[in-house]
């Protein structure tokens, strides 16, 4: 997983030999299991969206390619669903949706609120005073009702992208927020004052010195990010307002509970998303556990 | 407490329902499309309507809705109507007013989800401190993983697995629905009952699925009070282990969690709409989703603006009771 390898260079900071690096980083990861596994999940999640198109024909995601309603068997290892969707196809075209739905989310609130977080925390005064009002005053809109609203109103022409920006639309504060305060106590420390006074430019420092330092916690606000955007994009598919025609995990949520699957007996139709679902999201909040303990150093022994 | 903080409350407040009424204006006249001609396409295409003549029924309807003025006005006359709590009338059950169909099924929601939420913060809150507490038996702990599992997976998930489990193979529950099918709503001991046998699987997917957050924040709390000073003497003094417990360091380690369960009372309209649809239970969630199947532009907007408000006031009450609960807090 990349984003721990980056975390983890910030981290040793870097001395010249790599073996020692290495070593470093493998008993450093040995100590953080949280994080080793949720990666390792998600890497498998990655796999089975990569890899799966080549064994299974991905065509059969769509309605009416295969015969409806049939349990789990040979043909079918996941079963179908009413409409004739081979569910094992759907959880392979439907995954990456998912996760492309979360990423978006995750990219756009990460850019946003990093963007306001360095504004607001860097320069203080008025400009930190509006940004943080705004901040607040949205953190206690209800995010699941107002993207209701949002997703009702263009309901007929929402796509995958598009879910993903309307739910970032409201992702943004809490990592602005959490940004702002780590820059405020970033902005204090001997070494900036330093370069301060050597005559560095502003936006050299928020570049070569606040940002360096600021990376453990992007990293951990972007996966919990991603993690609150994937689950309000399953909520918001759920009552019926996502994609129409691409099978997400959401989207089948809601086709399964629209014809009655519990009801009529057909567990295998809800045991494909529901469990997809849950592996996605422990091995999201394992890694953002893990990612935690990296950036608060306090929380390790708290836990330990 | 000074009077300055409590009119910027009270002001902030009024700014975050006004935010959410205008957003409920604006929304939907941004969105492509034309809901009254969508509509009535709609039921055209549904009973073969004639064609002609829809040109003028569209230009009636958007007179009698007010959608020919200018949109400043419309702006005024909505922002009037929603002080009222007018929120128009359901397109699917027309004679109907919108605020009555909310009003019809907020009981049902705000009773499964008070109880639920309750429920929860006491289970989990015990549950929480006893995991947290040095003397306690060893095998709470291994609670902790399958209620961490539990909060981290959306929580109407569970409800379909507990279906499933409960309602359809083992047959113990009723599968949907708030009541039995054919029977009125009624003060009686059988329709007590009944009601209270449907709501069982729901409030227990929703209890199973909260427990944990509320097992988490106080067991953060108790260890930190365990380190207090206060909590050595009543150890030093020889007090018995159960008083330590209950009075010393719960008592101590609660505040936080009876804030945040002041704030989740707050979230008993919206809390679990999802769980709703899953068991066809009779409220909120399940009009909502209804109104969503059906196009009904004027539930989906007076819901939301209804669960705005609620948690709007719930965060107001919190605000402004805080101070008077916890003295070291000076604002």
């Amino acid at each position: 997983m990349d984003l721990a390898m980056q975390v983890e260079e910030q981290l040793v900071n870097a001395p010249p030999d790599s073996g020692l690096r290495r070593r470093t980083t493998w008993k450093y990861l040995r100590r953080n299991p949280k994080l080793v596994v949720g990666a390792l999940m998600f890497l498998g999640l990655l796999a089975f969206s990569f890899l799966g198109p080549l064994f299974v024909n991905t065509d059969e995601a769509a309605p009416m390619s295969a015969m409806p309603v049939t349990a789990p068997s040979r043909e079918y290892p996941f079963g179908t669903d009413d409409q004739g969707r081979n569910l094992l196809a759907v959880a392979v075209v439907g995954l990456p949706l998912t996760l492309q739905v979360g990423l978006i989310a995750g990219v756009v609130a990460i850019l946003i609120g990093t963007i306001l977080g360095l504004t607001a925390g860097y320069l203080g005064g008025w400009v930190d005073l509006l940004i943080r009002g705004i901040c607040d005053i949205l953190l206690t809109v209800p995010g699941l009702v107002v993207l209701i609203t949002v997703a009702a109103s263009i309901k007929g022409s929402i796509s995958v992208q598009t879910m993903g920006l309307v739910v970032a639309a409201l992702a943004w504060m809490w990592p602005a927020r959490t940004i702002r305060s780590q820059v405020l106590s970033l902005r204090e420390r001997a070494y900036i004052q330093m370069a301060k006074l050597s005559g560095m430019r502003t936006p050299e420092i928020i570049f070569r010195e606040i940002m360096p330092n600021l990376l453990p916690f992007l990293a951990a606000s972007f996966v919990g990010s991603v993690s609150a955007a994937i689950l309000a994009s399953i909520g918001l598919e759920a009552l019926g307002l996502g994609p129409q025609s691409e099978p997400t995990l959401g989207m089948t949520i809601y086709w399964s509970i629209t014809y009655n699957a519990v009801i009529r007996g057909l567990w295998w139709w809800i045991v494909m998303p529901i469990a997809l679902i849950i592996i996605l999201f422990l091995s999201l909040f394992l890694m953002s556990a893990g990612l935690d303990e990296i950036a608060n150093p306090r929380l390790r022994k708290a836990d330990a | 407490m000074n009077l300055k903080y409590v009119v910027q409350r009270i002001g902030l407040f009024f700014v975050v329902v006004w935010g959410a009424a205008t957003l409920n204006f604006f929304l939907p006249r941004l969105a492509p499309g034309d809901p009254v001609r969508s509509r009535l396409f709609a039921m055209m295409t549904q009973t073969g309507f004639q064609q002609s003549g829809v040109e003028e029924m569209v230009k009636a309807y958007q007179a009698k809705f007010g959608l020919d003025k200018p949109l400043w006005q419309q702006y005024l006359n909505y922002l009037w109507d929603t002080l009222h709590f007018d929120f128009g009338y359901s397109l699917s059950f027309f004679p109907n007013r919108a605020l009555d169909l909310i009003m019809r099924a907020l009981p049902w929601t705000i009773g499964l989800l008070t109880v639920t939420t309750i429920l929860s913060f006491a289970i989990g809150t015990i549950l929480g401190a006893l995991i947290a507490w040095p003397r306690s038996p060893k095998i709470l702990e291994w609670f902790l993983a399958p209620m961490l599992t539990l909060a981290a997976i959306p929580y109407y998930l569970l409800a379909l697995i507990l279906v499933y489990v409960f309602a359809f193979t083992l047959k113990w529950f009723p599968l949907s629905g708030g009541y039995q099918a054919g029977t009125l709503p009624q003060w009686s001991w059988g329709f007590v009952w009944d009601v209270i046998e449907h709501s069982i699987l729901p409030a227990l997917s929703i209890i199973l699925a909260a427990i944990g957050s509320w097992a988490i924040g106080i067991r953060a709390m108790m260890v930190t009070t365990s380190g207090e000073d206060y909590m050595t003497f009543a150890e030093a003094r020889g007090l018995k282990d159960k008083t330590i417990f209950s009075r010393y360091a719960l008592r101590n380690a609660m505040l936080p969690q009876v804030t945040a369960l002041a704030l989740s009372l707050g979230h008993v309209v919206s809390g679990a709409l999802i769980v709703e649809v899953v068991f066809t239970y009779p409220g909120v969630g399940s009009l909502l989703y209804n109104a969503i199947q059906t196009a009904d532009y004027f539930i989906i907007y007076g819901v939301v603006f209804m669960v705005i408000l609620t948690i709007a006031l719930a965060t107001l009450v919190v605000d402004l009771l805080y101070p008077l609960l916890d003295p070291r807090i000076r604002v």
